[in-house]
């Protein structure tokens, strides 16, 4: 199996999607000559011209309505934000538009379009452009949102969002575009929607974490190892709908859960499946849900603060021995 | 105006713009101008009746009265408590969608505001199936799950009324982007308020479009009223088809009160749309009798100055021009304004009759790929 990076598989996914349906065509900031602003789109227009890899204005609201009404009527449009922070622009289409088109339609109209672009934390930007947005997507009922941590899951789900008949928002994290991983190359690779995925298996604690918070989670796994501390390490990769029965199965095992995400506390993907986890293994657990958020302030530019704001694998280390009372 | 404009752009609309007093609204009727507006109005469209068969022209007058009498059926239930939410009404503002949307193919798609039930009636939505849908019953064109304000049918090419002011300008563009794109030669007519002119998704999409050469016709229902706010309170330069040069964009202004006068303007604007892929702005001077929605007050503008209108009323000025010419006389007209009050009828009663959807309903159509998982199970 090739070796890629996040960058180098969602290409791929790209590539390959274009090829397989004429309806498929890319759309964006940045996104044709330039390359795309991370290089995801690299190659795309001098392999398949400006009708399917398509430059748009600086105009957010604009093009996401614009591929909003283009699937409407059968086209399947994956829309690029250059960072998710601009989609903020675009939320009216996003959330009055696609996620509630086939309900106010009666059934009529589905929208198959993919929001896509880097979130999260990203390298002293500040306040405007490091921020995770995925709780205000994944509130809304239409939308699918979706969190790759691992080059082989980016292609995969990338290439089943864009499959998908519904509106998907596929948040990529700024900081892990040159991740390294395996990632199989038949262009029939898929990964479900909807299905989280065991990173690691463990028996002492469960620790649920998406996007960058995954491979921080790991490393903080085996350090938790060399302390005796055996973690089990869930990604749930599709945030909403939200695979809770793996998450549910893995604490009835370890009876101890930390959960941890970039977001700010208040409000978060986190909280919900806190809540989930209370309704449906309250009496298998031996310590209450532990989260480890990002700080619940705007992102700072002193590269100090912003290490203090975004959790990272002591904090994870420190929560964990927390829920197993070690400390 | 633009140098793409195929046809001279029709500046009727500068002597319009002071005749339909828009800057200077009036506190009395002069009745005698406006008799003579009026006269002036009908010379206009006495010339443009030849443009299509006697039949042709009865079935807009047909379609214009069908919205009339649809709508004041509309209020009436509404006040009697039978619809619920929210009911923009378009009495005042019929002859813009039959006018325009007798310009385009059925395969053409049509889009709109809230203020949407006209333009659905003309692009042949069914009378039941708009009033059952206000009705909230599960005949209704979108299975009681829009209302009012998002009437949809997939396979009339009508493509929603939406919510939220100039939310369907991208759409719209969107969908001419699409025809573009898999060669067909279907065009979108998008259907917005003048208030919407002021939103951000109107320039983007106007710059868009332009740019990107799409058969898009954008088509301004100037009302003259965002709400409660009188056009002057709300925009620095009220000439908005002249905001078209900022894209270098065709317009026309049109005279929103003569159907046949906007079924020309369409109608050039769709040949250049059709065969170049161009869009084009028009900007339709009109004005709504009724207020903003069923709980307006009206409070913001004058009797006199709704007289005024109503002297203008397009239903009126259409009637009168048939006689002249002796395309219909009145017992032909009456009959036909029968059968239409029959046609609202029998929408009420179906209405009526209809069954509220099941209450299984309320989690169908949220996603055209459910995916179960324990989340969707535990919400419920």
């Amino acid at each position: 199996m090739p070796t890629l990076t996040i960058r180098e598989a969602l290409n791929q996914a790209i590539r390959e999607e274009i090829i397989r349906d004429e309806r498929v065509f890319i759309m964006g900031e940045e996104v044709a000559a330039y390359d795309g602003a991370y290089k995801v789109t690299r190659g795309l227009l001098h392999d398949f011209g400006d009708k399917r890899v398509i430059d748009t204005p600086i105009t957010e609201l604009g093009f996401a309505g614009l591929g909003v009404g283009a699937a409407m009527v059968g086209l399947r449009p994956i829309v690029e934000f250059m960072t998710f922070n601009f989609s903020i622009l675009a939320t009216d289409q996003i959330i009055n538009s696609a996620a509630k088109m086939l309900y106010m339609s009666g059934g009529q109209f589905n929208v198959p379009i993919v929001f896509r672009g880097p979130g999260g934390s990203a390298f002293q930007v500040s306040s405007q452009h490091s921020q995770a947005l995925e709780s205000w997507y994944a509130y809304f009922p239409g939308l699918k949102v979706v969190m790759p941590s691992t080059p082989a899951d980016a292609k995969g789900l990338l290439k089943s969002a864009i499959r998908d008949d519904d509106p998907v928002v596929f948040i990529e994290q700024e900081r892990m575009y040159g991740n390294k991983g395996e990632v199989p190359d038949d262009p029939d690779f898929t990964i479900p929607l909807g299905v989280a995925d065991v990173k690691r298996e463990g028996t002492d604690c469960t620790i649920v974490a998406r996007s960058l918070m995954v491979p921080v989670a790991l490393k903080a796994a085996e350090q938790l190892q060399e302390q005796g501390v055996s973690c089990e390490v869930i990604d749930p990769r599709t945030i909403r709908p939200l695979d809770i029965d793996t998450i549910i199965e893995s604490v009835k095992k370890t009876n101890r859960v930390v959960l941890a995400e970039e977001s700010h506390p208040i409000c978060s993907v986190n909280a919900e499946i806190s809540h989930e986890i209370m309704q449906f293994a309250f009496d298998y657990l031996d310590a209450p849900v532990k989260r480890v958020s990002g700080a619940d302030v705007p992102m700072p530019y002193a590269k100090n603060l912003e290490q203090a704001a975004v959790p990272d694998v002591e904090k994870i280390i420190a929560a964990v021995r927390e829920v197993a009372y070690l400390d | 105006m633009s140098k793409q404009t195929a046809a001279p752009p029709s500046r009727a609309g500068a002597e319009e713009q002071s005749s339909t007093g828009v800057i200077d609204p009036p506190n009395e009727v002069d009745k005698k101008k406006l008799a003579q507006e009026r006269d002036q109005a009908k010379e206009r469209q006495k010339d443009r009746l030849g443009g299509l068969e006697p039949n042709q022209l009865i079935d807009l007058y047909r379609q214009m009265i069908l919205i009339r009498r649809f709508e004041e059926k509309a209020a009436e239930v509404y006040v009697a408590g039978k619809i619920g939410g929210f009911c923009h009404l378009y009495i005042g503002q019929e002859a813009v969608g039959v006018g325009s949307i007798s310009a385009i193919r059925k395969d053409d798609y049509v889009i709109g505001s809230y203020r949407e039930h006209g333009q659905a009636l003309a692009k042949g939505l069914s009378a039941r199936s708009i009033m059952a849908e206000l009705y909230g019953k599960v005949t209704g064109c979108s299975k009681g799950k829009g209302g009012s304000m998002h009437m949809f049918d997939k396979e009339l090419g009508f493509l929603g009324g939406h919510g939220i002011v100039g939310g369907q300008i991208p759409l719209a563009t969107g969908t001419a982007f699409a025809s573009k794109y898999l060669g067909t030669d279907q065009v979108t007519l998008c259907y917005f308020g003048e208030a919407a002119v002021n939103q951000g998704a109107f320039h983007e999409s106007l710059n868009m479009a332009q740019l990107w050469k799409l058969p898009c016709i954008y088509i301004c229902e100037n009302n003259q009223y965002g709400m409660g706010t009188s056009v002057e309170r709300a925009m620095s330069l009220r000439d908005i088809a002249a905001k078209s040069c900022a894209y270098e964009m065709a317009s026309e202004f049109v005279d929103g009160m003569d159907v046949l006068a906007i079924r020309e303007a369409t109608l050039r604007a769709v040949e250049r749309a059709r065969k170049d892929h161009l869009p084009t702005l028009l900007e339709i001077r009109t004005y709504r009798f009724m207020g903003h929605s069923m709980s307006d007050p009206g409070n913001y503008r004058t009797r006199a100055e709704i007289e005024k209108y109503q002297e203008r009323d397009p239903i009126k000025l259409f009637t009168a021009s048939l006689i002249e010419a002796k395309i219909a006389d009145e017992a032909t007209l009456d009959k036909l304004d029968k059968e239409v009050r029959e046609e609202v009828e029998d929408a009420v009663r179906v209405a009526e009759e209809s069954p509220l959807p099941p209450a299984e309903d309320l989690y169908t159509d949220i996603y055209a790929n459910p995916i179960e998982t324990g989340q969707s199970r535990t919400i419920r």
